[in-house]
């Protein structure tokens, strides 16, 4: 047997059933519990770059789930797809990548950070990564509800893990509900399409939908472009990601992020590779909308917030509004809108911005969470209004926060400025307008940003603390050296990850023909 | 360094200009008066009333653009109206756009 042919199922197995086994370690050692968890992710995250090598070197993989030979795709007494089929194209590993990196990091930093209930915890954490991942590598409509059901449930857990506070209980109730509700709307979905054309498989439908849409294909694009669109946090369905995000630990807070980027993977996966060229015009414009909205709303509500992760958590919601302003850009331009910009291909570049800044996102908002994380440990506090002089006590994280307000504001040479440039170029050519508003935005987000970092570090001693534990640190330094690094060299990042994720967005013609021959 | 169709960002370039204007910055700087006692110059001037201890009048993080806040009041209370905490308004939003998309997508169909 050859073990590099069952990545795509080891990287899902993995995890899944470390879950399963860490309650059981949790009763006999709390530190080989730890052990098996972290060589259990770190085995996942090697077996994940692997993966991904293989993809850039090879091309697009496939692999069957309990079929006797793993890429036989269609079985030979049928016409179509009927089995689970995964599927890894150059976005698929893009966001692999980042989803099993920050969750490694992550990890590292719950180690300092959860004191009580590991056993729960770790059991809850390796569920969400298996949901994010399993939402990534799979080929199948059904498949990614079911991933994307284990992926709510366990970040609903992870979100009221810290039950000290009743808010946190309430966050986690208003995340299950509002999952809950866009999940509905998947499966809704995914059963109009089962009935339309007795298919699950994402390409076999987009095969099925051609260039011409069916009222029935129409009513599904609508359901499951809404509910990724509210998983992704885009305005204004972003209410529950300040109240999930402040409410959650630090870790989670961070790996929250690339979960709702899975949603987003979701989503561009039904617009481009489902839809492709059938798409209406109505929805990269909804997207453009919806982007301006979340960066206006994001930034401007940011500057109200006196609790320090709910601050940080609508300035997400404005990231997010980049990344899907620049890919609804993108895919203007992909279906063929505004002159200019598509015979320049300018669309091209909007899109290598918004995926590129997916990448940046993580980075930067997921190094504030975990200052902001370390703080509040540190502390115990968590208002703007009772924090201040923390800078005398805590210096490298002062630095570290420093760091990741530079990168998250878009200043040079931070990464986010590097993604940033790209989209305030690109999207000039569908408006002006669009340009200014996103430029506008990241100087608000610096003037939100000075706020904050004279609100925790700046000023006199006003009480004594200590540095955040060395498990923490050694996270937050992680990052920032990252976020610094690409900064530097985001030619690294550009021709390696992202340029093969696009170009898997715009060449959907090959991840329908890898399944369907 | 990022270079495509009409962008053109090197970083590399950008750092080596930070040093250059930083060390120009610092070399002024050396021109500064050498006699600037730290301490009793720096204190500010009160017409005599002793000077408050810093911890006292440390402007707190709510108190940072205050006059912004209080000049876009409008805007900032539909805000707030807007964002009620309720999950019901949370869903009610999802719908709302779920539903626009719906009417839309139909009637320009309808229209075309």
């Amino acid at each position: 047997m050859n073990l590099m042919e069952h990545l795509p199922a080891l990287i899902i197995a993995i995890p899944l059933i470390t879950a399963f086994l860490t309650p059981l370690v949790d009763r006999a050692s709390k530190k080989a519990r730890n052990v098996l968890v972290f060589i259990s992710l770190l085995i996942t995250f090697i077996l994940v770059v692997l993966l991904v090598q293989r993809v850039f070197d090879k091309g697009i993989i496939t692999y069957v789930m309990g079929a006797s030979n793993p890429t036989e795709t269609i079985p030979k007494q049928a016409a179509v797809p009927i089995r689970i089929v995964l599927e890894i194209d150059g976005l698929s590993a893009f966001m692999l990548l980042i989803s099993i990196f920050i969750s490694f990091i992550g990890l590292i930093y719950s180690f300092a950070h959860i004191k009580e209930g590991g056993g729960r915890f770790y059991t809850l954490f390796l569920l969400m990564v298996v949901g994010m991942i399993g939402m990534e590598l799979t080929g199948d409509l059904f498949n990614l509800f079911v991933f994307l059901e284990i992926l709510s449930i366990s970040s609903a857990a992870l979100i009221a893990f810290e039950f000290k506070r009743a808010t946190t209980i309430e966050a986690g109730i208003k995340y299950i509900i509002i999952s809950s509700i866009s999940a509905l709307f998947v499966l809704f979905a995914v059963g109009l399409f089962y009935g339309e054309y007795d298919l699950l498989n994402m390409a076999a439908i987009a095969n099925e939908i051609g260039g011409a849409l069916s009222h029935i294909d129409k009513i599904a694009l609508i359901l499951l472009f809404s509910a990724f669109a509210m998983k992704a946090g885009t305005a204004p369905m972003h209410m529950w990601m300040p109240d999930a995000y402040g409410e959650a630990p630090g870790a989670i807070s961070m790996v929250l992020i690339a979960t709702t980027q899975a949603s987003l993977y979701a989503l561009l996966r039904v617009c481009f590779t489902i839809y492709n060229e059938a798409l209406h015009v109505v929805f990269p414009i909804a997207l453009i909308l919806l982007g301006l909205a979340s960066i206006f709303i994001g930034v401007t509500m940011a500057l109200l917030q006196d609790d320090i992760k709910r601050l940080i958590a609508y300035a997400a919601v404005a990231e997010v509004g980049y990344i899907v302003l620049a890919i609804g850009a993108g895919l203007y331009g992909f279906l063929g809108g505004g002159d200019k910009f598509a015979s320049l291909e300018m669309w091209k570049v909007a899109l290598k911005g918004g995926i590129f800044h997916i990448f940046n996102d993580v980075l930067d908002i997921g190094l504030l969470f975990l200052v902001a994380g370390g703080i509040i440990y540190v502390t115990k506090e968590r208002s703007l209004n009772k924090l201040g002089g923390l800078a005398h006590s805590m210096k490298y994280s002062s630095i570290l926060f420093l760091i990741g307000l530079a990168a998250v504001a878009g200043l040079p040479p931070m990464n986010g400025f590097a993604s940033k440039i790209i989209i305030y170029e690109s999207i000039y050519g569908v408006s002006p307008i669009l340009s200014i508003v996103a430029i506008l935005a990241s100087i608000v987000m610096l003037a939100i940003f000075v706020k904050i970092f004279h609100a925790i570090f700046t000023g006199p001693k006003l009480a004594e603390h200590g540095e955040v534990p060395k498990y923490m640190l050694a996270s937050m330094i992680v990052l920032a050296g990252l976020i610094i690094f690409f900064g530097l060299f985001p030619d690294i990042v550009l021709k390696n990850l992202v340029n093969p994720a696009v170009n898997a967005l715009m060449e959907y013609g090959k991840y329908i023909s890898a399944v369907m021959g | 360094m990022i270079e495509s169709v009409e962008i053109y960002w090197n970083p590399l370039v950008w750092l080596i200009a930070f040093i250059v204007i930083a060390i120009v910055a610092y070399i002024i700087r050396a021109f500064g008066k050498k006699e600037h006692k730290k301490g009793e110059q720096a204190k500010p001037f009160l017409s005599g009333v002793e000077e408050p201890s810093k911890e006292a009048v440390h402007v707190r993080g709510g108190n940072v653009y205050w006059g912004f806040v209080e000049a876009l009041k409008g805007y900032y209370g539909a805000m707030k109206k807007m964002h009620s905490g309720r999950v019901n308004d949370y869903v009610a939003w999802f719908v709302v756009i779920a539903s626009i998309l719906f009417v839309v997508l139909f009637a320009l169909e309808a229209i075309l």
